[in-house]
């Protein structure tokens, strides 16, 4: 990988993406990196495509990825996952929550969700992960822990050790949810 | 020490370490968390404004009575907050005054993409453009040093990639300046004909020592590099053409109003082809042409919608290696609209007028959502307050009988912000609109802010809130009802009855925001497979949580909250909450 780590993640508002963003920065800055973060709050979160970006390393200007540099992308949704798929590099990694969220034009019926998303996927990126995060999420105790799942999987990728995210976890997440996130990342982080 | 901090906290923070003493604002994407973060400071007084008029005013009592004041408002809100700063802009301050205006390039969240430097212009008053949040918090304490050395207001511009990306900053301690001497000084802040010609004089020979400044001025700079391109620009733009520009010059302009014209002059002597990339408005590029300077810009780049790194490299020409090319799948994939959330208590209003087919003269807020499919209940939406006007207007140019099925719909928020003048113009002026305020007990859109009606401040204490009904009724409207939006038969017959009327009338529907509901019982709700009969009622309620299967709908239990409003659509007895014995 280059000096600068781009990660994109990437879902639909509600689904946790800003708390898994928040536990990926902590652990960043824990190791000392500089890192800027590029997030947009507002209209967005009313059940609307969510992204996070988090670039670290060296030299970091732009504190959005550019098209085409994303290292890794975590999606926690399958169209979102096709969304965005021109920010990852070549050879990048993109890991994908095994899960259909249907976007209102959808319900409606009167477009289609594509249903070879993953086809369209895999035809163009050797590094396909695919995670069930939502079984993994109700065997850890709570569906909405689904967030943790995929920030384990995605823990296996990065360079730091897994105290870190456990201390930062902690630090994050209300205590009277942490075990449940703990178990979730845990089961994540051996998927 | 060094804090990861996005650009918004970064102000606040700044605000805090000039020793500003009063900070106020109305909330409004993405410039909201400025005070929220800045009410988290004990030294410094906050208050969310009803609206950015009464901020900027308040801003300026303070200012004038020799505190340093800060007023944050989103662009929109700089056109409501106008007036008084024209006028600021003449009298001048005593202890520094800082208006933040956060611009939304690309419409993430806004009516329009207007650019506030042509209100800084149009002021009069000097613009600071910073590029990360260390600049957002460093020009928000020079912003106070030149609003009191040059005795103007200052505008910090900043736009949504600043205001909510986060970047690294050194923090510093809060400097304790105190209050400058408090004089009265008529000829300075009465404006009156006699005396604002005076102080008119006074503006025009300020801008001229502002120009002077900005010539000179470290936070206007020259990157030299290679000089076969040269780039202006500023604020988050130049990250970005740092990022993809690697062998340019660039000139980062940190004062973009008066702009330093012998600085840029030099720049462009000396670089082969010079561009200026900036969002929204040619600002300063038309300038540069003014100056008989040869320029690129708008002619490469669109006024329209966010300049990101890929836009730059798609418009210079600059390859990127190695992306995954997506171009052909991305145009089929389906957009992903927000949507009003599970259990939201506008939904419950929305269905009704979507099924009365009413005309509905909308505003600014959550309820904005209701305009989308498959609800499509509302025609119009200008700007904050413009529902109840709207629907005046409506019903004069038309005529009594279109108000019959005709109403104006508004948050309480909103209402308390501009509403109220339209109420009285209904009454005034004898329309006969039905208002609807949706009194959701807080200020949703832009995150749970408190406002007057919600019995809370900004840090939480509480407070007599506004009762919304006497309100109303000391405004003269007579009809005034109050329902709760998901007691669907009450809301329908209410509706029907308070248009039918020939007089003012206003409906409050109150239901506390789903998303701030701690009592309500969150169990989710279930379909049985059985009970169905695939009528598809549900499905015009437009709840994100409820997927038609085949001939059948399901309920997504990992989003539902367990509203009910289903339920009480489902002509089947179908749907019941989980757990509940044999469903």
């Amino acid at each position: 990988m280059s000096e600068i780590i781009n990660i994109l993640i990437v879902g639909v508002g509600g689904q946790g993406t800003i708390l898994a963003s928040k536990v990926l920065a902590g652990v960043v800055q824990e190791k000392g990196h500089e890192v800027k973060i590029a997030e947009i709050h507002g209209m967005s979160q009313r059940g609307g495509s969510v992204f996070t970006q988090v670039r670290y390393g060296a030299n970091i200007a732009s504190p959005t990825i550019p098209q085409g540099e994303a290292d890794i992308i975590l999606a926690f949704e399958k169209l979102e996952a096709l969304r965005w798929l021109s920010y990852l590099k070549k050879n990048g990694r993109i890991l994908i929550n095994d899960q259909r969220i249907d976007p209102m034009p959808v319900i409606m019926g009167t477009v289609e969700y594509p249903a070879d998303a993953l086809q369209i996927i895999q035809d163009k990126c050797q590094n396909v992960t695919m995670i069930d995060g939502v079984s993994e999420a109700l065997k850890a105790g709570n569906i909405k822990s689904v967030n943790m799942v995929l920030l384990g999987v995605l823990s296996k990728f990065l360079d730091f050790d897994g105290d870190i995210w456990l201390k930062v976890m902690q630090e994050t997440i209300p205590a009277k949810f942490i075990d449940v996130n703990l178990k979730a990342f845990e089961a994540g982080r051996k998927y | 020490m060094k804090k990861l901090l996005t650009g918004n906290e970064a102000i606040a923070r700044g605000a805090w370490e000039a020793g500003v003493v009063v900070c106020t604002a109305y909330p409004g994407t993405p410039s909201t968390q400025i005070t929220e973060h800045a009410a988290e400071y004990d030294e410094m007084y906050a208050e969310w404004s009803p609206n950015e008029k009464v901020a900027l005013e308040v801003g300026g009592g303070a200012a004038i009575a020799g505190g340093r004041a800060m007023v944050a408002m989103k662009h929109v809100g700089v056109n409501v907050a106008a007036d008084p700063l024209f006028t600021l802009a003449y009298t001048g301050i005593n202890g520094g005054l800082l208006l933040v205006a956060a611009d939304d390039p690309g419409m993430h969240s806004s009516q329009n993409e207007q650019d506030s430097r042509h209100f800084g212009r149009a002021a009069k008053v000097p613009i600071l453009e910073p590029a990360d949040s260390q600049e957002a918090k460093d020009f928000t304490k020079l912003a106070f040093e030149l609003s009191e050395s040059f005795d103007t207001p200052v505008m910090l511009r900043v736009t949504t990639r600043v205001a909510h990306a986060q970047t690294t900053v050194e923090l510093g301690d809060r400097q304790e300046v105190g209050l400058k001497k408090y004089e009265k000084i008529a000829a300075k802040y009465v404006m009156v004909p006699a005396y604002a010609r005076r102080r008119h004089v006074v503006v025009e020979s300020r801008l001229g020592k502002l120009q002077e400044y900005s010539e000179t001025a470290s936070l206007n700079r020259i990157e030299w590099n290679d000089t076969k391109i040269g780039v202006i620009t500023s604020g988050v733009t130049y990250q970005y053409v740092k990022e993809t520009m690697k062998d340019a010059s660039i000139l980062k302009l940190g004062i973009t109003f008066p702009l330093p014209r012998k600085l840029i002059t030099e720049f462009a002597e000396q670089v082969d082809k010079l561009y200026v990339i900036e969002e929204l408005e040619p600002f300063i590029e038309d300038y540069i042409k003014s100056w008989g300077i040869e320029v690129h810009g708008k002619d490469t780049f669109s006024v329209i919608g966010e300049i990101l790194p890929e836009t730059i490299r798609e418009k210079m020409g600059i390859e990127v290696e190695n992306t995954v090319d997506n171009n052909e799948a991305a145009s089929a994939i389906p957009i992903r609209p927000p949507v009003l959330c599970p259990g939201c208590p506008h939904r419950g209003l929305f269905y009704v007028l979507s099924k009365l087919k009413t005309t509905v003269a909308g505003d600014i807020g959550c309820y904005t959502l209701g305009s989308l499919a498959p609800l499509n209940a509302m025609d119009t939406t200008i700007c904050m307050g413009a529902s109840i006007g709207n629907a005046i207007g409506m019903e004069k140019a038309r005529g009594k009988d279109f108000a019959r099925n005709l109403v104006a719909v508004i948050g309480d928020s909103t209402f308390i912000h501009s509403g109220i003048t339209g109420l009285i113009d209904v009454v005034y002026n004898k329309a006969t609109t039905t208002t609807i305020i949706l009194d959701n007990r807080t200020t949703g859109m832009t995150g749970h802010q408190e406002n007057p009606t919600t019995g809370f401040t900004i840090k939480g204490e509480p407070i007599k809130e506004v009762d919304l009904e006497l309100l109303v009724k000391a405004i003269g409207v007579e009809r005034v009802v109050v329902v709760d939006p998901f007691d669907l038969d009450k809301v329908e017959k209410t509706l029907k009855e308070e248009m039918a009327a020939e007089e003012p009338s206003v409906i409050i529907t109150k239901r506390i925001c789903a998303l701030i509901d701690k009592e309500s019982d969150k169990t989710p709700y279930i379909v049985s497979q059985e009970a169905c009969t695939g009528c598809m009622r549900c499905m015009k309620l437009a709840c994100p949580c409820i997927i038609k299967e085949g001939k059948k709908v399901r309920i997504n239990t990992a989003q539902c909250v367990g509203c009910g409003l289903c339920v009480t659509v489902c002509p089947s007895g179908a749907i019941k909450k989980e757990g509940e014995a044999n469903v």
